[in-house]
């Protein structure tokens, strides 16, 4: 017994100074690894400590260490406050719309793409429905600002003609939810069919053939065999996306919203920038990040569990 | 195999729908082509089609006279090479050491960095940490807190690990280092892949607005993407009113309806660089989704 201890012991000290030996041989990979290390801790880990000033009074002379404790005062004020129960709404409705109209779309496109031969025509229909991904949300926004101006836009040059009356429909809060889901749409159907029409690839061919002898149509090819063959991935793709139910970027509201349409279009994140950065309450508004944060992060764990049970696959 | 009628008309139904979807996502563009060489009375009118009316480059004229749209571009352009290089050499940097089963500590590095794929400090800790470092109205603040994206390095990481071990065993033998591994033997094999990342990193440097918009103060630094933010979507009246300096308009009527026509064309200016090389890098950013799905 006590021989083999001491045996260990002595394998361990073997196998440290084999670690060692390892490190020192490798010791350009450290050298190389340490900026990146660096950047992490800076420009990653950094902030995450910063959140301390969530329950903190921030005050911008005294810096974040001397500035003083108040514990969950600035979650209170914001529960508190008109805007809350209005910006988790806004933020909750805009994604939950992107879910049921936006997620469906790019399946479909991949489905119909599916179905074409392979040529050129399909890879210039492919192509083209790539294009709004390479372009900036500014000028996606910007188009889309210009097609709704009351005097000149497209929309309301086609409402005219039509005998409608004009409107600015960018004032209105009532269009904004459709005006986004529509442009997420829009921006998006080509680029999401990817991941879809990969995972097309992958169906087993013997399975259309073995459909075919038994005298199935294409219509009952894709029903049993098509969209069975992509469910896992379907599931999984619900199930991030369930998991971002609270995270709505503030990229493109930011660039179509406007006081007037606050009602609708805003949400925790273009909050926290308007608060945190346009007002520098900064504390307050990080309070409010961090509410959203760890609201996303819940909701996360939860779809990825349930993605390690039913899809069987997971983020982690 | 014979056809059923009603697979033909499917086949129809179908070839039609991808034709219009074709037209939904380029008739936009087509629209704003043709709007910026209209005439403005004509845009007010809604003569415009896909044909423009009143064909005119007064606009484009004075776009090239206005100063502002070549110092952003010039901007961008920096922005751009700059940020791009940065990202790839911090990326290979970070890559090639995890893509070594030799590298001792790999399991703990990799776990630091996946966890900030999961958490962050958000927006007011990470403006005030840049803040902090003195970053502020700097380039700096646009270049290196993006410098890594952590879903591109493992990207990268894959890649090389699909380079055989024995190649650089071999090279180690000979008695070279890991650096020059890393350079001689797994970047030019890796050339491809580094070109995909590095596209990715730089359309998303070209296109980048909300960074530029909280860190720069200094309006001169501003990039392409906060010019055209402040002339088509803010209405900027300074903005407009100095290019049309530029346009020679003889009455004040034309003056307010010529801003539309401007407005386009800034629009085209800005899109035309991505729409001409989109379609010959767009099959490297699919290749690039395709590894990303599969890792991820």
């Amino acid at each position: 017994m006590a021989s083999k201890v001491k045996l260990s012991k002595a394998q361990k000290a073997h196998e440290r100074q084999r670690t060692w030996q390892n490190i020192k041989k490798n010791k350009w990979l450290y050298v190389m690894f340490a900026p990146v290390l660096i950047y992490y801790i800076i420009f990653k880990y950094v902030p995450m400590v910063g959140i301390v000033i969530a329950f903190k009074n921030y005050n911008v002379f005294k810096g974040i260490w001397a500035s003083p404790w108040v514990g969950f005062q600035q979650f209170q004020r914001f529960f508190n406050s008109i805007y809350a129960w209005r910006l988790i709404r806004n933020t909750f409705l805009i994604s939950f719309y992107g879910l049921i109209f936006g997620f469906p779309a790019p399946i479909l496109l991949a489905l119909l793409l599916n179905e074409l031969k392979d040529g050129a025509f399909k890879k210039v229909t492919q192509t083209i429905s790539y294009l709004p991904h390479f372009l900036s949300s500014v000028i996606i926004a910007g188009i889309v600002t210009s097609f709704l101006r009351p005097e000149t836009g497209l929309f309301n040059n086609i409402r005219a003609a039509l005998g409608l009356e004009r409107i600015y429909f960018l004032i209105y809060p009532q269009y904004f939810r459709t005006i986004y889901t529509t442009m997420g749409i829009w921006a998006g159907i080509g680029w999401g069919s990817i991941i879809y029409l990969a995972a097309l690839t992958g169906v087993d061919p013997e399975l259309y053939e073995a459909c075919i002898i038994d005298g199935g149509g294409r219509f009952r090819q894709t029903l049993h065999i098509t969209i069975p063959g992509i469910l896992p991935t379907i599931t999984i793709m619900l199930i991030m996306r369930i998991g971002q139910l609270l995270s709505v970027g503030s990229d493109t509201i930011l660039l179509l919203y406007t006081p007037s349409t606050y009602i609708t279009a805003d949400v925790i994140s273009t909050y926290v920038y308007r608060v945190g950065l346009i007002d520098a309450n900064y504390s307050f508004s990080a309070a409010v990040g961090l509410f959203n944060s760890v609201i996303a992060m819940v909701l996360l764990t939860i779809s990825n569990s349930l993605s390690k049970r039913f899809g069987e696959t997971s983020l982690w | 195999m014979k056809k059923s009628a009603s697979r033909k008309a499917f086949e129809v139904f179908n070839v039609i729908f991808m034709i219009l979807l074709s037209v939904v996502m380029l008739y936009p563009f087509l629209y704003v082509a043709s709007c910026s060489v209209s005439s403005s009375a004509s845009i007010q009118a809604g003569r415009v089609g896909l044909i423009p009316e009143g064909f005119n480059i007064d606009a484009y004229r004075a776009i090239i006279g206005y100063k502002v749209i070549w110092r952003s571009y010039g901007n961008t352009i920096y922005y751009t090479v700059l940020g791009t290089a940065i990202n790839l050499i911090m990326t290979m940097l970070g890559a090639y050491p995890l893509s070594r089963s030799d590298f001792y500590g790999r399991g703990v590095f990799t776990v630091i960095i996946a966890i900030t794929m999961y958490f962050s400090g958000g927006l007011i800790p990470t403006f005030l940490t840049i803040n902090a470092l003195g970053m502020y109205d700097t380039v700096w603040a646009i270049v290196l807190p993006g410098a890594i994206s952590t879903m591109n390095m493992i990207i990268m990481r894959t890649f090389f690990q699909g380079i055989p071990d024995a190649l650089e065993e071999a090279a180690i033998i000979d008695g070279a280092s890991d650096m020059q591994v890393l350079i001689r033997i797994i970047l030019p094999l890796s050339v491809p892949s580094i070109m995909t990342i590095g596209m990715f990193y730089a359309v998303g440097h070209w296109n980048s607005w909300f960074p530029p918009l909280i860190y720069f103060r200094t309006s001169t630094k501003y990039p392409l993407q906060l010019v055209l933010r402040q002339i088509v979507i803010e209405n900027n009246t300074n903005e407009l009113e100095a290019m049309q300096q530029g346009m020679y308009i003889e009455d004040e009527t034309k003056m307010n309806s010529s801003a539309e026509t401007l407005k386009y064309a800034v629009i085209m200016v800005s899109a035309i660089p991505i729409l001409c090389v989109y379609p010959f890098v767009q099959k490297y950013f699919v290749k690039g989704v395709m590894i990303g799905s599969i890792k991820g």
